[in-house]
C-alpha cells in the first residue's frame, strides 16, 4: 500500500471498529436514522472541511472558517428577513462576496509573504467583527422557500431521512475529490504543499492557485454558512465558533498530512463521520458530558499525528536528514 | 556571422551588481550534440551566465542568440519556450507525487477537463524507457534514490525543452555508480544532437564526457577549447590563472626541527563528505590546504571541527585519545574555526562588535561565570586595537562593518578563548587589500607565538607565503602534502590536476 494512503486506511478501520462498537452497546445506532441524521448534523462541517482538506494539502491553513460561517448566516438572514431579498439572490451575494474575501487573502499570502496562519487569523476577526457589527442578535429566517429547502429529503426505509443538505455535504465531498485529484489544478495544489520552490521552477502559476485555494475554502465556508442557517433557521454572528479547529481535526484524522502535500478528500469525509459518531455515541449514553467530545478528539488528533510522524519518518528514502550542501 | 551553428549563442554579456562587474563581455557558443563543460571558481561567473542563459537574470550588456536569431529570456519558462531547460544540483521536483506527475506537472494530458491518467502513464512509461529507467510511473518519486530522480529531472528538462540541456552540477550528491549511470543518460541525449552545459567541480567528470571546456575567472572569459587538446594542467592553471612555470622562492625558513605534536588524526573521516586522512598538526605550524572548490576543503575542516562529526578514524589532541562529535566537544580542547561563509555561519550581524567578540569565549566559560559589560569592553577593546578593527563604536551592530573588519572580528573572537588550534576557511576571501596584508601578518605572528593553525585558502600565493606545509585535496581525498621548496604555486598546480610523478614531496 503507498504509504500515504496507510493514514487513511487506519482511519477507516478506527471508525468501523467504533462503529461496531457502539452498536453492540447501542443496537438502535445501526440504523437509517441515525445514519442519516449522521450527514445532516455534520454537513455544514462537511462542506467546509473540504475547503481546509485543500488548503492544508497546499501548505497552509485557514482559520477563518467558523467566522465566516457566521458572517454568511447573519448576512443572509439579514438580506433575506430584513431586506427583503430572495434566498436564492441572498446566497449569489453571499457566495460572491466570500469568493472576493478568500482572494483578498489568498492574494495577501502570496504577494506579501505574509504565512496562511497570521491572515486567515487577521481574515477570522474581520468577518466575526464584522458579524457582531451588523446584529448582535440571532436574526430568524422565516421564509417559505427556507422551510421547503429545510424540509427536502429523501426518505429511507427504517424511518431514516436523507436531507438535503446531506446529500449536498456528499456531493461537495465527490465534486472536491475529484476536483483534487482528477485536475490540474489539484495537482498544482499538491505541488505548493510538496516544494513550493520546485513548484514555481516547474511553472506552476503560484500566484493563481494559491489565490484560487483560499477562495475556495471562503467559498465552502459560506455554503456551510447557508447550510447552517437552513438548519437552525437563523442566522447569528457568534455561530459556528471553533468550527475551523474541528475541519482541521477531521482533515488530519482524515490522514491529510498536516504539513501539506498529501491527503485525501475522501479522507476528510472519513474524519468528519468518525467526529459524529463520538458525538452520537454520546447523546445516545447520556450520562456522559458532552466536551467528552472534545477529549476523544483530542486524544484522536494526537494519535494521528503521532502515527503520521511514524508512516512518513519511517519510510521517505529520498529525504534524508538534508546534509550540509558540499560547498 | 561565421557561427550561425550555435544552437545558443551569448555575445558580448556584461552583467554588473552595484559597482561589481560580474560578467565582462563574455561570448559563449554551444552547438548541437556537444557536451560543454562551464569551468571557473566561487565568483568566477559561471552561475551569472547561466542565469542570463535560463532567463533568470537579465544581462546589461549583450545578447542572446537561439539558432542565430537574438531571443530575450524574461524567465525560466520563457527559456523554456526556446528550448532551454535546466536540471540543477537539487532535484527541484516533487517527492511526494508520482513519476508520471513530475514528468507532466502542467501539461498533463487532459480528458473532458479531467487529467487523462491512464494516457500520462502510459506517455511516461515510453519516456522513461528511453533512460533505461524501469520504474513505475505511478510510484512516488521520493521513493527512488537521487540518482533516479535526477534523471526524471533530465527527463522533464528534455521533454518541456529539447533542444539546449543546461546540467548544473547534477553529479554534487551522487556516489560513483549514480555518477557514471547519468554520464550514459547525458550521453544519449549528445547523441540525439541536444546542446548540454555541464558545470561541475570535478575534474574527473569534465575529461569523462566534455568536448569543449570554457573557463571563467573573475568574471572574464579566459578560454573556450576543444578538451582533446587540453590536460589537466592546462584546465587547473586556466581556472587558477597561475602560470605553470612561476616558481616564485617561498620565503618559509627551513623547517627547524619540529615542535611537539598538537594533533594526530588518524584515517580521519566521513562518508559522503571526506575519504580517511592522516594529518599530524604541530605547535607552531601553519598547515595549508589546497584545493580546487569543492575538492573536500572546507569538509575536512568542519570535520576536524566537529561541525559534521567524523564517522571513522580517530583522533589524539596532545597524544590523549579523546573523541569530536559536536563543537563543543572541540572548543574544550581549545579549537577554534572562522568558517568560509561570513554571513550565514560567522557573524551575528545583530549584535554588537563586543557581544561578537566576547560570545565564543562566554561560550568557554559556561553559563554560571557570565562576562560582565566592564569585562566584555576590557577584552573587546584589547582586540579591537590590536588587530586594528575599524568600527566607530565597539556597541555598533556587526553587519555595519565592512567584510574585511567583519573578519578581524571573528578572528578576535576566537583568540578571545586562547585557542591552541584555529581553523580559518578562506580567511581573506572578499576582503580589501589592506585587510588582507592585515590578516596574512595577524597568521605569521599567531604561527611564531606557537599556535597551530590550518588555513584553507583559494589564492596560491597567499597559501604559499605563509604555510609551514601544504595538504592538497582533489575529488575529497587528501591526495598530496607538501613541504620545503617544493611549497610553491606551480607544484600545488600540478598536485590539484593530478601529475603525480611530480607533484609527490
Amino acid at each position: 500500500m503507498k504509504r500515504s494512503l496507510r493514514p487513511l486506511a487506519a482511519t477507516a478501520v478506527i471508525f468501523l471498529i467504533a462503529y461496531a462498537a457502539s452498536v453492540l452497546q447501542f443496537p438502535s445506532m445501526l440504523s437509517t436514522r441515525v445514519l442519516g441524521n449522521f450527514l445532516t448534523d455534520n454537513a455544514f462541517l462537511g462542506i467546509a472541511a473540504v475547503g481546509m482538506t485543500f488548503v492544508i494539502i497546499s501548505g497552509g491553513i485557514d482559520l477563518s472558517v467558523g467566522a465566516v460561517i457566521g458572517f454568511t448566516g447573519v448576512l443572509v438572514a439579514v438580506l433575506i428577513s430584513w431586506l427583503g431579498f430572495h434566498p436564492l439572490l441572498a446566497f449569489v451575494i453571499v457566495l460572491g462576496v466570500a469568493a472576493l474575501f478568500g482572494a483578498a487573502m489568498g492574494a495577501a499570502i502570496h504577494y506579501l509573504q505574509v504565512p496562511s496562519f497570521i491572515v486567515t487569523l487577521a481574515g477570522m476577526f474581520l468577518a466575526r467583527g464584522g458579524a457582531s457589527v451588523i446584529t448582535q442578535d440571532s436574526v430568524p429566517i422565516n421564509h417559505e422557500f427556507y422551510g421547503a429547502l429545510s424540509d427536502l429529503m429523501i426518505r429511507l426505509p427504517g424511518g431514516g431521512r436523507l436531507s438535503f443538505i446531506g446529500l449536498l455535504m456528499i456531493a461537495i465531498f465527490l465534486g472536491g475529490a475529484l476536483l483534487a485529484h482528477r485536475t490540474r489544478f489539484g495537482s498544482y495544489v499538491y505541488a505548493l504543499g510538496g516544494n513550493p520552490v520546485s513548484a514555481l521552477l516547474m511553472g506552476v502559476p503560484v500566484a493563481r492557485t494559491t489565490v484560487q485555494i483560499y477562495m475556495l475554502s471562503s467559498v465552502l465556508a459560506a455554503l456551510s454558512g447557508i447550510v447552517f442557517s437552513l438548519y437552525t433557521s437563523a442566522g447569528y454572528p457568534l455561530a459556528a465558533v471553533g468550527v475551523e479547529l474541528d475541519a482541521i481535526s477531521a482533515v488530519v484524522i482524515g490522514g491529510t498530512l498536516l504539513t501539506g502535500g498529501y491527503g485525501f478528500v475522501l479522507g476528510t469525509f472519513v474524519g468528519v463521520m468518525l467526529l459524529g459518531l463520538v458525538q452520537t455515541y454520546i447523546i445516545f449514553d447520556g450520562t456522559l458530558s458532552s466536551w467528552w467530545t472534545k477529549i476523544v478528539i483530542g486524544i484522536l488528533l494526537f494519535l494521528f499525528i503521532v502515527l503520521q510522524r511514524i508512516i512518513f519518518a519511517a519510510s521517505a528514502p529520498g529525504e534524508e536528514k538534508p546534509e550540509k550542501a558540499l560547498v | 556571422m561565421a557561427d550561425t551553428h550555435y544552437v545558443l549563442e551569448a555575445r558580448g554579456i556584461m552583467k554588473i551588481f552595484g559597482n561589481h562587474v560580474a560578467l565582462d563581455n563574455i561570448d559563449f557558443g554551444l552547438k548541437a550534440g556537444e557536451v560543454h563543460a562551464l569551468l571557473g571558481e566561487n565568483g568566477a561567473g559561471k552561475s551569472t551566465l547561466i542565469k542570463i542563459l535560463t532567463g533568470a537574470y537579465q544581462p546589461d550588456g549583450g545578447g542572446i542568440y537561439v539558432d542565430g536569431a537574438q531571443v530575450s529570456l524574461d524567465n525560466p519558462l520563457h527559456a523554456q519556450t526556446f528550448g532551454i531547460g535546466t536540471v540543477y544540483q537539487e532535484v527541484n521536483l516533487l517527492p511526494n507525487r508520482s513519476v508520471a506527475e513530475n514528468l507532466f506537472l502542467g501539461h498533463q494530458p487532459l480528458r473532458f477537463g479531467f487529467v487523462n491518467f491512464r494516457k500520462m502513464e502510459a506517455d511516461a512509461r515510453v519516456i522513461l524507457k528511453n533512460y533505461d529507467l524501469n520504474i513505475d510511473p505511478s510510484s512516488e518519486l521520493g521513493s527512488h534514490s537521487v540518482a533516479v530522480q535526477q534523471i526524471v529531472a533530465i527527463a522533464r528538462a528534455v521533454q518541456l525543452s529539447g533542444k539546449v540541456l543546461i546540467l548544473d552540477e547534477p553529479t554534487a550528491s551522487l556516489d560513483r555508480n549514480e555518477v557514471e549511470r547519468l554520464f550514459e543518460v547525458v550521453l544519449g541525449l549528445k547523441a540525439r544532437g541536444l546542446a548540454i552545459i555541464f558545470i561541475t567541480h570535478f575534474l574527473d567528470q569534465v575529461f569523462a564526457i566534455s568536448d569543449r571546456v570554457t573557463v571563467l575567472r573573475n568574471g572574464k572569459l579566459i578560454e573556450t577549447r576543444a578538451l582533446d587538446a587540453l590536460s589537466r594542467t592546462d584546465v587547473v592553471r586556466l581556472m587558477l590563472g597561475k602560470d605553470i612555470a612561476f616558481s616564485g622562492a617561498t620565503d618559509v625558513e627551513p623547517s627547524e626541527a619540529p615542535n611537539e605534536v598538537l594533533l594526530e588524526f588518524k584515517g580521519y573521516g566521513r562518508k559522503r563528505s571526506v575519504l580517511p586522512f592522516d594529518l599530524t598538526i604541530h605547535k607552531g605550524e601553519v598547515v595549508g590546504v589546497a584545493g580546487l572548490l569543492g575538492s573536500g576543503r572546507t569538509e575536512v575542516a568542519r570535520i576536524m571541527f566537529g561541525a559534521d562529526p567524523a564517522d571513522q578514524g580517530t583522533v589524539r589532541v596532545n597524544g590523549q585519545p579523546t573523541a569530536i562529535r559536536k563543537a563543543t566537544d572541540a572548543i574544550k580542547h581549545g579549537f577554534g574555526f572562522c568558517p568560509e561563509d561570513r554571513k550565514a555561519e560567522g557573524i551575528l550581524g545583530d549584535l554588537s562588535v563586543r557581544e561578537n567578540i566576547v560570545i565564543a569565549l562566554q561560550g568557554k566559560l559556561g553559563w554560571f561565570k557570565a562576562l560582565n559589560r566592564d569585562e566584555q569592553m576590557e577584552i573587546a577593546g584589547r582586540f579591537g586595537e590590536s588587530m586594528d578593527i575599524r568600527a566607530a563604536s565597539l556597541d555598533m551592530p556587526v553587519k555595519l562593518l565592512s567584510g574585511g573588519n567583519q573578519q578581524k572580528v571573528i578572528l578576535s573572537r576566537w583568540l578571545a578563548t586562547d585557542p591552541a588550534f584555529l581553523i580559518l576557511d578562506e580567511p581573506t576571501r572578499g576582503i580589501d587589500v589592506g585587510a588582507h596584508a592585515e590578516i596574512v601578518r595577524t597568521i605569521n605572528r599567531l604561527r611564531d607565538e606557537g599556535m597551530a593553525m590550518l588555513v584553507i585558502s583559494s589564492e596560491l600565493d597567499e597559501v604559499v607565503a605563509y604555510s609551514s606545509r601544504i595538504v592538497v585535496m582533489r575529488d575529497r581525498e587528501m591526495v598530496a602534502e607538501l613541504r620545503g621548496k617544493n611549497i610553491n604555486p606551480g607544484v600545488i598546480v600540478q598536485a590539484i590536476a593530478n601529475n603525480p610523478d611530480e607533484a609527490v614531496a
